[in-house]
Formats: C-alpha cells, sequence, structure tokens
C-alpha cells in the first residue's frame, strides 16, 4: 500500500505541475535565479581561493647580502638554514645572477640602464629565497634569521635585509578580503532564499487556491492530510528539479564567457574549466538544493492551507 | 446511531443559525429535512460532517462525540459518510472513472479494489457506459448520479444529500430519489435535504422541519408541511 501511495502522490503531483503550467513556468524561473546566485557564490569562493593559493605559493623570504659578501660564507648560511626543519628548501642567487635577471627586466627602461652603466659595478648583492614547508612557518624562519648574527669572516653583519614582512601584509590583507566576501556572499545567498522559497510558498499558494475544489472533496471523502499534501510536494521538488536543470544549463554559457573576463583578474584561474572538473559535485548540490527549497515551500504553503480549513 | 445534545451555532447575535437542536436518527433510517432558505439545513449538515464546530452542545456517531476528533480521525470518521451537493462537485478534468475513484484513492483503497468497485458502482446507478466521459459531457442528471457513485463507493454507514435534485427536472428528480431509496433499501441511514414538496411527499419517510435555526416538526411518514 505504501508503494501504491507514492505513486499515486507522484502521479498527482506530475498532474498538478502540467495542468497550472504558467503557474510552474514563474516558480521554475524564481528558483532557477536563486540557484544560478547560489552557484555563483561557489564560483566566487573558487576563483578567490585559488588565488590566495597562488599568492601564498609565491611567497617565500629572500634574505638579500650586502655586496662585498663572500660566496663561501653566504653558502655556509645556506647549509645551516637548509638544516631547519621548517624549510622545504633554499635557492641561492649569486650576485652576478641578480644583475642578470635585473637587466632583463628593465631592458626596456633605457634610464635605469644608463644609470647602472654609471655606476660601473654590479650594485646588487647575492640572495637566498627561502621557501617553507607550509606558510604558516614563515614566521619562525624569519625570526630566526633574525635573531642570528650572521657575520663575515672580517666580523661585519653581512645580511642587508630580510624581505618577508612586506609580502605578510599583502597575504593578510587577502585574506581578510577573501573571509568578508565569504561572508558577505553567504548573506546575500541566505537573503535570496528566503526570497525564493517565500515566492514559491506563494506560487503553491496559488496552486492550492487553484485547486481548492479539489481539496475540498478531498476532505469530504476522507482524505487524510498527506494525501492531501504530498502532491503540492512533489509539484514543489518538480519546481525545484527544473530550476536545478535550467541553472545548470545556464552555468555552461555563463561560466565559458565568464572564463575570458576573470582570467584577467585572477591568476591562473579559469571559471569554465573549474566547472566541467567539478560538474557532478556543482550539479548535485544545486539539485539538492532545488529540491529542498521546493519541498520546504510547498509543505509550509499545503499546511498553512489545511490549518486555516477546518 | 446519531444525536444531537442541544447544538447550538451562533455566528453574532442577531445570526443564530442552529439553537438548542435535539435530534437522533437510527441506523436504517431516511430522514428528510426541510425549511427555508436560512432555516439552518445545512448548518446541520456541516456539524454532522464536522466542516463546522457547535458555539454550544454535542453531536455524537454512536457514543463518538464528533468533534472531540483530532484532524486524522476527522478523515477517518468522514470515510463513513458519502456526500452529494445540489451542485454536483464534481472534479471537471477528471473522468467519470476518475471521480469515482478518487475518492477510493483518498480512502487508501487498492487499485485492485478500485477497478472492480468503481465499474460495479457505476452500472448501479446506469452509467456503465459513460466511465470514460469527462463531466461536461453529461446531463444534469447524469453528474448526480456520478456524484451519488462516488459518494457510496467507499460502503458508507450514512449518505447525506444536501438538496440533490435543486438543479434537476421532473424526471432526473424521480430518478435520484428512487436511487437513494434504493441505497436506504440496503441499509444505509440517508439525510436528505430539500425543498422539493412532490419528493417528500411521495417518499412517505421521516420528515423534519426547520425554522430560524429550530426543529419545529418532526413526524413519521410525514409530508412536506411549513
Amino acid at each position: 500500500m505504501f508503494w501504491v501511495n507514492i505513486k499515486r502522490t507522484i502521479k498527482s503531483g506530475l498532474f498538478n505541475f502540467f495542468r497550472n503550467s504558467f503557474v510552474s513556468l514563474s516558480s521554475v524561473l524564481v528558483m532557477a535565479v536563486t540557484l544560478f546566485v547560489i552557484g555563483s557564490m561557489f564560483f566566487l569562493g573558487a576563483m578567490l581561493n585559488s588565488t590566495l593559493e597562488t599568492l601564498k605559493d609565491k611567497v617565500d623570504i629572500r634574505v638579500t647580502f650586502v655586496t662585498d659578501a663572500e660566496e663561501e660564507r653566504i653558502l655556509e648560511i645556506k647549509n645551516t638554514i637548509e638544516n631547519l626543519p621548517e624549510v622545504e628548501f633554499v635557492v641561492y642567487t649569486s650576485r652576478e645572477e641578480s644583475l642578470e635577471r635585473f637587466t632583463e627586466r628593465h631592458g626596456d627602461d633605457q634610464l635605469i640602464l644608463q644609470a647602472l652603466e654609471e655606476l660601473g659595478e654590479n650594485p646588487l648583492g647575492a640572495s637566498l629565497n627561502i621557501k617553507a614547508k607550509e606558510p604558516s612557518q614563515y614566521e619562525s624562519v624569519a625570526n630566526f634569521l633574525q635573531n642570528s648574527d650572521f657575520l663575515s669572516s672580517s666580523g661585519v653583519s653581512i645580511i642587508d635585509k630580510i624581505n618577508f614582512f612586506q609580502n605578510k601584509t599583502a597575504i593578510d590583507t587577502l585574506s581578510n578580503i577573501i573571509d568578508s566576501a565569504e561572508k558577505l556572499g553567504l548573506l546575500a545567498m541566505t537573503i535570496l532564499i528566503v526570497m525564493s522559497i517565500l515566492i514559491t510558498f506563494n506560487t503553491i499558494r496559488l496552486v492550492i487556491y487553484i485547486s481548492r475544489e479539489e481539496i475540498s472533496v478531498m476532505k469530504l471523502v476522507g482524505a487524510s492530510s498527506s494525501f492531501i499534501k504530498g502532491p503540492f510536494v512533489v509539484s514543489g521538488i518538480i519546481y525545484g528539479i527544473s530550476a536545478a536543470i535550467l541553472s545548470i544549463i545556464l552555468f555552461f554559457p555563463a561560466t565559458f564567457w565568464a572564463a575570458d573576463a576573470t582570467r584577467r583578474f585572477f591568476v591562473e584561474f579559469n571559471v569554465f574549466d573549474y566547472y566541467l572538473a567539478n560538474f557532478i559535485q556543482i550539479a548535485l548540490i544545486l539539485i539538492l538544493a532545488g529540491i529542498a527549497i521546493g519541498a520546504v515551500s510547498s509543505y509550509l504553503a499545503a499546511s498553512r492551507y489545511l490549518r486555516n480549513s477546518y | 446511531m446519531i444525536h444531537f445534545d442541544k447544538v447550538s451555532k451562533i455566528y453574532s447575535d442577531s445570526s443564530i443559525a442552529l439553537e438548542e437542536v435535539n435530534l437522533s436518527i437510527e441506523p436504517n433510517e431516511f430522514v428528510s429535512i426541510v425549511g427555508h432558505s436560512g432555516a439552518g439545513k445545512t448548518t446541520l449538515l456541516k456539524m454532522l460532517l464536522a466542516e463546522d464546530r457547535p458555539t454550544k452542545g454535542r453531536v455524537f456517531l454512536e457514543s463518538v462525540d464528533i468533534h472531540s476528533l483530532r484532524k486524522n480521525e476527522v478523515a477517518l470518521y468522514r470515510r463513513r459518510i458519502g456526500v452529494v451537493f445540489q451542485d454536483f462537485r464534481l472534479l471537471p478534468h477528471k473522468t467519470v472513472f476518475e471521480n469515482v475513484s478518487f475518492a477510493m484513492e483518498a480512502a487508501g483503497r487498492t487499485d485492485e479494489e478500485i477497478s472492480s468497485d468503481v465499474p460495479y458502482v457505476l452500472e448501479l446507478v446506469d452509467l456503465g457506459k459513460k466511465l470514460w466521459s469527462f463531466p461536461h459531457e453529461l446531463s444534469g442528471g447524469e453528474k448526480q448520479r456520478v456524484a451519488i457513485a462516488r459518494a457510496i463507493v467507499n460502503q458508507p454507514d450514512i449518505v447525506i444529500a444536501d438538496e440533490p435534485t435543486g438543479n434537476l427536472d421532473p424526471i432526473n428528480t424521480f430518478e435520484i430519489v428512487q436511487i437513494l431509496k434504493k441505497i436506504n433499501d440496503l441499509g444505509t441511514m440517508v439525510i436528505l435535504t430539500t425543498h422539493n414538496k412532490g419528493v417528500i411527499d411521495s417518499l412517505g419517510k421521516r420528515v423534519i422541519s426547520m425554522e430560524q435555526g429550530k426543529i419545529i416538526r418532526d413526524s413519521k411518514e410525514g409530508r412536506y408541511v411549513l
């Protein structure tokens, strides 16, 4: 009997959906907009996180040595640092290599090249780039470097500067921005979900109003309230699934178009590729969200109608 | 047995639909309720169907106070009653068969029961050939017969007919009354409200007359007198 009831409920839910096709369409469109926004929040979150990861990856500690530091001494220091447990690897850049990169980078800038030429000698010091195993470990590595006195054979400090704290500020700011963006997104998503539930709720009330004659006959012949509510909940679920499918389809052209635009802002992130790679996961989330919104709002609408009528 | 115990329905001081109504109806009885519009006939039926609550007094079916029932119990209680209305209340987008099977589905009957009982009941009201017609394809008398089939398909203890012949011509009226009599002969309590003097007089059954929310006359084998 249980399956017979399920079958009858689904059948009459489908019937409601198609009979009130215009009302159904409006409900589906409203829900599709909500689901589209929910999906967009995912993409935005993924984009920001990917940007953060890329930036974090670019963080390292750069120790620049004074120009007269001896190479041997620098390599000794390199060894010491490499033996720290937090350190992944250390890259040594000699003075010559530094100069080469500098001239390469400023190849178009005649003024700088001229100034360099006038100096006559290489003004750049050798450097060590230190990569830690975890981003959080940079602080302790930086502290270690600051507190140890690396001296030359003549007893003068050979470290010119440690470039870490500038990067740290940039990363902290970005983390803060991402944090607020996520909070704001969550707020917008909540408001939209509530709006969508309210609109679907009212649409289903309209459907119920259209079916009031049928409901009154159902009640008179002794239908249980679950028998009356069931088909409306099924219609709500169908609205949700249709809306999810619609937004899943819309995301193809939308992300394809957005991929170009976002690539300019976000380092190495292609939103279209991300959509394709996580398609099943995103589609599942949208469908489940659609089902939940549809079922909850139609259940509320039907319960309210039945509660108000004796 | 149905028993109304000092039932009143008061909407406001100037609008009293029922006043201290005492009434008992035995199983197997055929009772007609007559009265002008606004006399309280429909309110009385609404009390019996648990569609509305009395302001005072209680309504019993056997020993159960029907207004103390919970919602799910009200649904079960209503399966013991079949109702026929003046305006038929058929579902326009469902066929004759579906209009009747719908009541069985609501009562939680199986598909096998539906496919055997519905044609049988429709045959009883002489609509065996119109199973797949829609209500708009039927005459008034045929629609009312579908409504009767829907009312009796769950084999109720009570059939309530609220002015079932109000929209019908004399021949159809006669046929409907004959069907109701047949239902009563098979052992079902029938409660009929009507304005039709001819119907009441031809029945020769118990007649309750109402006026301004009160029962003013209750006679066995009565006639239409107001």
